[in-house]
């Protein structure tokens, strides 16, 4: 067959099975700030050099104000987003109460960590409860599990670490925030050829969760708050 | 126990080690696109079906029944596109049934995310699956490997390239049934002359809110076969011959067996 991102092709040399899923070479990135989180990424979805989906929604909802990030294989990230936001709904009802962002974050690890050898994700995951605040963890390709402040990940979060580095502030207004976050991704977006798009955003308060989207016309200036 | 049996596979690589060439799959070498509109959504396909370089069948049905009305457009391996739909339209009315609801594209649309994942990118199925529910419109693409997107308007198989540059430079978002139709049977169309493992005909399905679904199979025949304007039978005789001879049956028995096939039905067909 001619074309790309077919499985199963006969070759010469017997069957050859195409490893040339889809891919989300990309840039993400979650920060704590005053209020709660911010999580944000590109849309750029890619099948070798073809752009599968250029306005792809990476970050996903897996419970009322537990959002996660997701990078490497677009199966794999999906699977087990899936089967966690499963979970935490099931966790939701049987307890009465919402799940905690660690209780969120640990049941990413032991699906990521279990299937280690089978999975190529890399997870971060931000979320906001009334006991802790806004949370954030990454969850890379080995399984292991890590708070942190601020978080970026995807082939394009390497061209931003000097950035990030040198422009995180702790206890950001939320305005700062999003302009952090906002500025990081447009740069990584400008270095790696791998990420692209729009730029979407979650913010996670105790109001609950706000969408944002930056349009690549007007060089990512608006339009903002999408509801 | 749904699922699939995959000894074959591995007696295929056990032949395969001795050096027995593996067998030729079916590849619907495929353009498939959809796109929503104000009251539904339109699928479209094209209808070859090739074998390596060979063209396997020229006018091959690419679009296949779920539900009543949500339908899928099938690339990549054809007996797996064939196989997985009909597995999840028979799941997908168990569990109509069982619900006591119309089904729903989202329902349909896990349920094959779950099943291709499940097989790792082995079953060779790329699917773009379309329809209406009570819960409004729905348009999916679903990947062998088991991801999934959400778009107003998809392509995918091999013409998928030359199929989104119709979309990307004819799509608008306000588009009534037969804007959606025109629009889709276009991007076949630039599949169908673009790409080499797309050709022959436009399958269109509609799928629309208060309406049976249409099936418009052949909806545009862009490459009927013309009346040939010659032909290159001799009349007997044109062929000038210096001699000839004439070797009768009776000749012939001194070297073979000659029997006879006329009447007797034990005797072997004979194909002429």
């Amino acid at each position: 067959m001619v074309g790309h991102g077919m499985t199963g092709m006969l070759g010469e040399d017997g069957i050859h099975v195409d490893m040339n899923h889809l891919k989300k070479g990309e840039v993400n990135m979650a920060i704590n700030f005053k209020d709660g989180v911010i999580l944000g990424a590109d849309s750029r979805t890619t099948t070798g050099a073809y752009i599968a989906n250029r306005v792809t929604d990476k970050l996903t909802q897996v419970h009322d104000t537990i959002w996660c990030c997701r990078s490497g294989s677009a199966a794999d990230t999906q699977a087990v987003a899936d089967i966690v936001s499963y979970h935490l709904n099931m966790y939701s009802i049987t307890n009465n109460e919402a799940p905690s962002t660690q209780v969120a974050a640990a049941l990413f690890q032991e699906l990521c960590y279990e299937n280690k050898d089978m999975l190529s994700a890399g997870i971060i995951i931000a979320g906001y409860d009334p006991r802790h605040g806004g949370q954030v963890y990454s969850i890379p390709l080995g399984g292991s599990l890590h708070k942190q402040s601020y978080s970026i990940g995807g082939s394009g979060s390497t061209y931003i670490y000097g950035y990030c580095d040198a422009n995180w502030k702790e206890n950001m207004t939320e305005e700062e925030g999003v302009q952090f976050v906002r500025s990081a991704l447009q740069e990584a977006i400008k270095w790696d050829g791998s990420s692209g798009g729009v730029i979407r955003m979650v913010v996670l308060t105790a109001k609950g969760a706000q969408r944002h989207l930056y349009l690549p016309d007007t060089g990512y200036t608006g339009p903002g708050v999408t509801n | 126990m749904t699922g699939f049996d995959f000894s074959n596979y591995n007696r295929n690589a056990a032949l395969h080690a001795k050096g027995v060439p593996l067998p030729k799959a079916t590849s619907t070498g495929t353009t498939i696109v959809g796109c929503i509109y104000d009251n539904g959504v339109v699928i479209a396909a094209d209808t070859r079906a090739t074998s390596g370089p060979i063209v396997a069948d020229k006018n091959c049905e690419k679009l296949h029944y779920i539900a009543p009305k949500i339908w899928c457009a099938g690339a990549g391996t054809a007996a797996d596109t064939e196989f997985t739909t009909a597995l999840i339209s028979s799941n997908v009315e168990l569990h109509s049934l069982s619900t006591g609801r119309p089904p729903r594209v989202i329902t349909c649309m896990t349920m094959l995310k779950q099943h291709l994942f499940r097989y790792q990118g082995h079953i060779g199925a790329y699917l773009v699956v379309a329809g209406v529910d009570p819960t409004g419109i729905g348009l999916f693409t679903v990947h062998a490997h088991g991801s999934t997107d959400k778009l107003p308007y998809v392509t995918m198989g091999s013409g998928s390239l030359a199929a989104m540059s119709v979309f990307e430079s004819m799509w608008k978002p306000q588009l009534d049934r037969d804007g959606a139709v025109a629009l889709c049977a276009e991007a076949i169309k630039a599949g169908i002359f673009n790409d080499l493992g797309s050709g022959s005909n436009v399958d269109v399905c509609v799928i629309e809110k208060d309406q049976p679904t249409q099936l418009l199979r052949n909806y545009i025949k862009p490459n009927e076969r013309g009346q040939k304007e010659r032909n290159y039978r001799f009349p007997r005789g044109t062929t000038a011959y210096l001699n000839q001879k004439v070797i009768s049956k009776e000749d012939m028995r001194k070297y073979v067996t000659v029997e006879e096939a006329s009447g007797d039905p034990n005797l072997m067909e004979v194909d002429i």
